[in-house]
């Protein structure tokens, strides 16, 4: 078992854990700061243990396609990137949602608009949970704030991509990726016979039997009416997430007066402001969702009746704060924090913020 | 216990890799821990510094804005993060590479000769193990044994012929301090 | 003699693969989509090999190839085959993957995706349609379109000086080591049809076998994109097209490496 205990990267973990989840195929192109996932399956070689596909393509473009091209036959993939990469990705992302394809996309956030820069960031989160491509689709949302939650995250979001055929997307930052923690690895697990796939997934593209019509991915769909129901069921499935894996985690919510709201790792940095507000007899509590979509409005709208202010933290310009807002339906006051660009806050940044308002 | 460690100097110094050996150790020693870099084009020649926080409790913010102690390779560094080290912590610096020497007296300052120790082992890429014995020896975080455990994890297999060497650069830097903890 | 009467068993000669299904398909009177998507399913047919085949239609005119030949199909995004392909084939290697794509799919926005794949010698074939023109999209100009030729977007003929010159994309990709097999052909006469048919079975057969990429361009016709009659479009190509893209194998090394 001590052997399993292992100090790496956020980035080095995802690797690790991708080949032990008995992940299929794997599609990159490097892209700081998220370039040691390709770079740990190569030294990896998972080819020569359990027969998992890695592939540096050409361009973010190409790798998300191989994705959706994989997919299509029922396998499991995935592909990283960090934020102008992830933009790149957009077009194949949306086909993949219209396809009901189960995949996973991993976003290592930098900090933007344009080229920006390779320091953390999350100023994707409109992109990442409001869809991101064109179309009216969702991606599940996963945020991690340790290392371990990047290994951990990676079997959860196939396991959900997989059960309600979407892509989901592992919304990490700089942070997470690059930091090093301890992590357990899960058990290796041996990757999907064909027969298992072809049970698992009907739909899948795999060369067509005798015995059944053609599988065609398709998502071109020029009756509007067809193209309408299509939308529908969509969206039947994405109420259905939204009632089944809605995800959070609260920290000295018990008796907080102050409430407040952050995702990934500057929830972390926020828990170390909290620690030092509390010590101060400043009582405040943490919401950290860690399904970004869905949203935990209902969660942020209970705690909410007991506060009396709410401060959301993040590295953008206030992006998670309209959801926080839409959860709460003007009862409370909603403040917000953040840097951009790639500068990070500290914990007493936080608890600045936090008194500022406590003042007000 | 918690220590919250900063390392800083040049780029190429072996401040991620002394950062990523000390973690190791904690890890070794039972010790929850982080390491989080600065990283990027610091890398490659600028200045780089990483922060390592080492708890027997789970750690929340992997990033900080005071630190226990402070270990200074260089005068940017030195600039940047004296004012930074919590009053009652701990200053170990080179003064190699130190042209105005740390001037606060609510901390305990350590200067450890570490480069030029480093002249007389056999290999100059030691250096950073020399200041991890003299931190090692100031702050007592985690036994030599831990660190050597540490190393040996990090370090691929092909260069575990090499582990003697750091050790004996370690053991240098312990005897290096000055000032006792 | 009614139809019936003519569709005796006896009478037959000739007839449609089963794999090429009974719906009417869209393409236009004289284009050449037709002839090719019957040699796909006859060859797909003959190999026995529907069971292992994964097609990957493009978008352009062949956007709904699917609807036509039974077998499974992915619908690629514009240009992205043969990524597609390259991800299908490498977590499915026993299959005989392959994509069938226009010259503005393969040659303009997918560039990268053909150039790469073929470089990296994906064991797929590509089928490469180029009529020089879009066609689903109304007849604008295509990196193929001929120099002088006119298009909705070239309404005064192709200038070189603004849209630069016809791209011979398959000879580039004859210039690639990842490519085993390299053909030019076209379905404009019975015998070019026999050529046609040979070269996809090839196609189809090394990417069973591991050689590398193959890819088949059918110089087309595309008589609505064109304004010719059929007929004409088919003299127009002999005569305009196959001085740019002359007919015949640019590269075949699976003789020597078989």
């Amino acid at each position: 078992m001590e052997d399993e205990v292992r100090l790496m990267k956020g980035n080095e973990a995802v690797a690790h854990a991708a080949i032990r989840y008995g992940v299929d195929g794997y599609f990159g192109y490097p892209i700081t700061p998220q370039s040691e996932i390709l770079e740990t399956l190569e030294e990896l070689m998972p080819w020569e243990t359990t027969g998992m596909v890695v592939l540096q393509a050409e361009s973010e473009i190409a790798a998300i396609n191989m994705v959706y091209g994989g997919a299509a036959t029922g396998k499991a993939c995935m592909t990283s990137s960090s934020s102008p990469g992830i933009s790149l990705k957009q077009e194949g992302i949306s086909y993949i949602a219209a396809g009901k394809l189960p995949a996973l996309i991993i976003n290592c956030m930098r900090g933007g608009p344009g080229l920006g820069t390779i320091q953390p960031s999350q100023a994707d989160y409109f992109q990442a949970t409001k869809g991101g491509g064109h179309g009216d689709y969702h991606l599940i949302v996963l945020a991690p704030a340790s290392v371990q939650e990047m290994a951990d995250f990676v079997g959860l979001g196939f396991d959900l991509a997989f059960k309600y055929r979407t892509p989901v997307m592992m919304l990490a930052d700089g942070i997470v990726g690059q930091m090093m923690e301890k992590v357990v690895l899960p058990p290796q697990r041996p990757r999907r016979t064909d027969e298992e796939i072809a049970l698992q997934c009907p739909w899948a593209v795999t060369g067509r039997p005798a015995s059944r019509k053609p599988n065609i991915m398709t998502t071109l769909e020029l009756d509007p009416v067809a193209m309408e129901r299509n939308n529908i069921r969509l969206q039947e499935t994405y109420r259905l997430i939204e009632a089944n894996e809605t995800r959070c985690e609260e920290h000295c919510t018990e008796d907080c007066e102050y409430l407040i709201v952050a995702f990934g790792s500057v929830a972390r940095i926020c828990q170390k402001a909290m620690e030092e507000a509390r010590e101060e007899g400043i009582k405040v509590g943490i919401l950290r969702p860690i399904t970004l979509w869905p949203f935990p409005s209902e969660e942020i709208k209970r705690l909410s009746k007991k506060v009396k202010a709410i401060l959301v933290v993040e590295l953008n310009a206030g992006q998670m704060i309209e959801d926080v807002r839409l959860s709460l339906e003007d009862r409370v006051p909603v403040h917000h924090y953040g840097r951009m660009g790639g500068i990070v806050m500290d914990p007493s940044d936080v608890l600045g913020a936090l008194k500022n308002i406590i003042e007000e | 216990m918690k220590e919250e460690i900063i390392i800083a100097g040049f780029g190429g110094q072996g401040v991620l890799s002394m950062g990523k050996i000390l973690a190791y150790a904690g890890l070794m020693d039972g010790l929850e821990v982080t390491w989080m870099p600065a990283y990027g084009p610091e890398q490659r020649g600028g200045t780089a510094n990483v922060t390592v926080i080492m708890s027997d409790a789970p750690i929340s913010s992997p990033v900080l804005n005071t630190y226990d102690t402070a270990v200074i390779l260089n005068q940017q560094s030195l600039d940047k993060f004296e004012s930074k080290v919590k009053p009652g912590g701990t200053l170990i610096y080179d003064p190699y590479s130190i042209h105005h020497a740390p001037t606060r007296t609510d901390i305990k300052v350590v200067p450890v000769d570490a480069m030029e120790a480093t002249f007389e082992l056999p290999s100059s890429k030691a250096y950073n193990m020399v200041l991890l014995g003299a931190l090692l020896k100031v702050r007592n975080l985690v036994p030599v044994e831990a660190v050597m455990k540490g190393l040996k994890k990090t370090l691929p297999e092909r260069h575990h012929h090499l582990l003697p060497v750091n050790k004996e650069a370690i053991m240098k830097g312990m005897s290096l301090p000055k000032t006792e903890a | 003699m009614t139809p019936e009467e003519i569709k005796q068993a006896a009478n037959i000669v000739e007839c449609k693969p089963r794999l090429l299904n009974d719906n009417t398909m869209h393409y236009c009177p004289g284009c050449s989509h037709g002839v090719v998507h019957k040699l796909v399913a006859e060859v797909i047919e003959e190999m026995g090999a529907e069971h292992i085949a994964i097609a990957i239609a493009p978008v352009g005119c062949a956007v709904m190839a699917y609807n036509y030949i039974d077998i499974d199909w992915i619908e690629a995004a514009h240009g992205r085959a043969p990524a597609i392909a390259t991800a299908a084939k490498r977590l499915n290697p026993s299959r005989l993957v392959f994509t069938y794509q226009g010259d503005g799919d393969l040659a303009a926005i997918g560039t990268a995706e053909t150039i790469h794949a073929a470089n990296r010698g994906e064991n797929i074939a590509i089928i490469f349609i180029n009529n020089g023109i879009y066609g689903m999209t109304g007849g604008q100009m295509a990196p193929t379109t001929l120099e002088g030729q006119v298009t909705s977007t070239t309404p005064y003929g192709r200038r070189v000086e603004l849209n630069g010159y016809p791209l011979r994309i398959t000879d580039i990709l004859a210039g690639l080591d990842g490519t085993c097999y390299v053909t030019r052909q076209s379905v404009h006469t019975a015998p070019a049809v026999r050529k046609a048919k040979k070269a996809i079975r090839k196609a189809f057969e090394n990417s069973m076998t591991g050689l590398g990429t193959s890819v088949v361009e059918i110089v087309s016709t595309c008589s609505s994109g064109w304004k010719l009659s059929p007929a004409k479009a088919n003299v127009w190509m002999v005569e305009h097209m196959f001085e740019k893209y002359p007919i015949g194998d640019l590269k075949d090394t699976t003789v020597s490496k078989a």
